[in-house]
């Protein structure tokens, strides 16, 4: 059964006042798919998710969702800048993840506050549900964050570092909650430094350096010339950091 | 006390400056949560001044000061939003040179025609005998409009408050949202600044949900404490400003003030007291 693209782009550029950085990205995403962006620091990862969503401008290229509309998709940023003291309590921030859905349609219904606290148990943060946001640690945010973005969406979710600041166990847990969802049929396009549990739970794999090294199935990656020393480095980085 | 108010009461400027004031006071409160958290309270105060500048050019042609300001002002809003969201141009200092440039449009025509008289002295720092009846249809209608639009849209503001990008990016129109926030602003600025005065309206915007902040945790008692405080704060302004003879836009700004001082000191008892408690706020 041939599955249906939900997104694609063609030769797609980003150019900053300093130059290009991201040149020339061509790939696509099925349904289904779990694609991970892997790359180094500043080649363009961050940069082409943004692209993707239409945050920022693209100088070239074109992309196309043909599947899940604009509203039907969720978010995690790298870094989600919130001023310091902004008093919002958590069950605010996570239902303003089905604003997006709901059109001209004013206030959230009785379903938004249920899925707003089932993702939040998922998270293992329900606790925190009456909490100010600006009162929680680092991580906790992020849990709230990655809360907000599954409440966003059913059909497609990208997501920028999502492990940055969880402790290992919950990043642990969020892997297997992703391929669990991603089993269930949600499309995961996910940026990652981790490139081990990258080639274990995507089945796509494109490997930035501004422009693209590596487009294609997670197999073929691992067999890859740049498959192989990344890998390479990320067992040479574990060892090292287990001396 | 009774008498008082009774007294208050019995003049018809001041059931007209209360009406106003107190619509006004709701709105500039509930807008304020999101200016002040957008980092976006320069733009009010710019666009007061603008509003004076158009307010002097009114006045010095002779014209009805609400009609002509009213939609001065809201180009004038649209155009700061612009110039706050290109990255290209520093934001506030271009927002700076618009509000002084509108405010010696302003002084430079009043000068040139009816000269430095109580009535400019009036919009610079308000009165309340300036509330005519015409002024008090156009200024409820304005304030309705602002009310019914905040409430509609409520979810959706805080939304692109809390994370423009995220908002954004999950099909939120922000940009359309900005523009109704700056718009609304525009407004109740107009609608407000003949009684606070061009050079006040702006901490009408700022001080009470500056206030909230320091005492609650959550978007929606921020906005419903800044909204009862407002309207608490300009009607016990009115009433100082009524017994002690005292400017009424200055007296409703200190009164503001001694209230921000409140919360602030509260808001930090608040935290000591339960930081030594439970370890958390
Ligand atoms: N707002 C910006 N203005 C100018 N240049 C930028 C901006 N954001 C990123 N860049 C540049 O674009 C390049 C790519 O940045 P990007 O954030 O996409 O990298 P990344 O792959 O996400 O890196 P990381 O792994 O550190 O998150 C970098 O060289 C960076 O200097
Ligand atoms: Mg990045």
């Amino acid at each position: 059964m041939m599955k249906e693209t939900v997104l694609s782009c063609d030769g797609i550029s980003v150019k900053y006042d300093a130059g290009y950085a991201v040149r020339d990205v061509g790939f696509s995403v099925e349904a289904g798919d779990c694609l991970c962006i892997v790359g180094e620091n500043g080649s363009g990862k961050s940069t082409l998710m943004k692209a993707l969503l239409g945050l920022i401008p693209v100088q070239g290229g074109r992309v196309r969702f043909d599947g899940p509309k604009k509203n039907e998709i969720g978010y995690l940023a790298q870094q989600t800048v919130v001023q310091k003291d902004f008093p919002a309590n958590v069950t605010e921030v996570v239902l303003s993840g089905r604003m997006g859905r709901h059109g001209f349609m004013p206030f959230y219904s009785k379903k938004d506050r249920a899925a707003a606290g089932e993702k939040l148990r998922l998270l293992n943060a329900d606790h925190l549900a009456d909490k100010s946001y600006r009162d929680l640690s680092g991580g906790q945010q992020q849990r709230v964050l990655l809360a907000r973005a599954l409440c966003a969406t059913e059909k497609m979710l990208f997501l920028d570092e999502p492990v940055t600041g969880l402790d290992p166990l919950m990043s642990a847990e969020l892997y297997t909650l992703l391929s669990d969802l991603n089993g269930k049929g949600l499309t995961i396009v996910m940026i990652s430094h981790d490139v081990k549990s990258a080639v274990r739970i995507g089945n796509k794999i494109l490997h930035l350096r501004t422009c693209p090294l590596f487009f294609g199935a997670t197999d073929d990656y691992c067999r890859s010339e740049a498959g192989q020393t990344m890998l390479e480095k990320g067992r040479f980085a574990a060892e090292a950091h287990h001396v | 006390m009774f008498e008082l108010l009774r007294e208050l009461f019995s003049f018809d400027f001041i059931v007209r400056a209360l009406i106003v004031g107190v619509f006004v006071a709701l709105c500039a409160a509930l807008l304020g949560v999101s200016l002040v958290l957008k980092r976006y309270s320069m733009i009010g105060d710019g666009l007061s001044h603008v509003g004076f500048g158009t307010l002097a050019i009114a006045m010095s042609l002779g014209l009805a000061p609400l009609q002509v300001s009213i939609p001065l002002v809201l180009l004038a809003a649209f155009l700061l939003l612009r110039i706050s969201e290109s990255s290209k141009i520093k934001g506030d200092a271009a927002i700076a040179l618009i509000s002084s440039s509108a405010l010696a449009i302003g002084v430079l025509v009043i000068s040139l025609t009816t000269g430095l008289n109580a009535d400019v002295c009036n919009y610079m720092f308000g009165s309340i005998l300036a509330m005519k009846m015409g002024d008090l249809y156009v200024s409820v209608a304005a304030a309705v409009v602002v009310l019914v639009l905040y409430i509609l849209f409520y979810n959706k503001i805080f939304a692109i408050t809390f994370d423009e990008q995220f908002a954004r990016a999950t099909g939120v129109r922000a940009g359309l949202y900005n523009m109704l926030i700056a718009f609304l602003t525009a407004l109740i600025i107009v609608v407000g600044m003949r009684m606070m005065g061009a050079m006040l309206i702006s901490s009408l915007i700022i001080f009470p949900a500056l206030s909230s902040m320091r005492a609650f945790g959550s978007f929606k008692r921020v906005v419903i404490c800044s909204a009862v405080l407002s309207v608490l704060c300009f009607f016990v302004g009115l009433v100082v400003s009524f017994v002690f003879d005292a400017p009424t836009g200055a007296s409703i700004v200190i009164v503001n003030l001694a209230a921000f001082c409140l919360f602030a000191l509260v808001g930090f008892v608040r935290r000591r007291f339960l930081l030594a408690t439970h370890g958390e706020v």
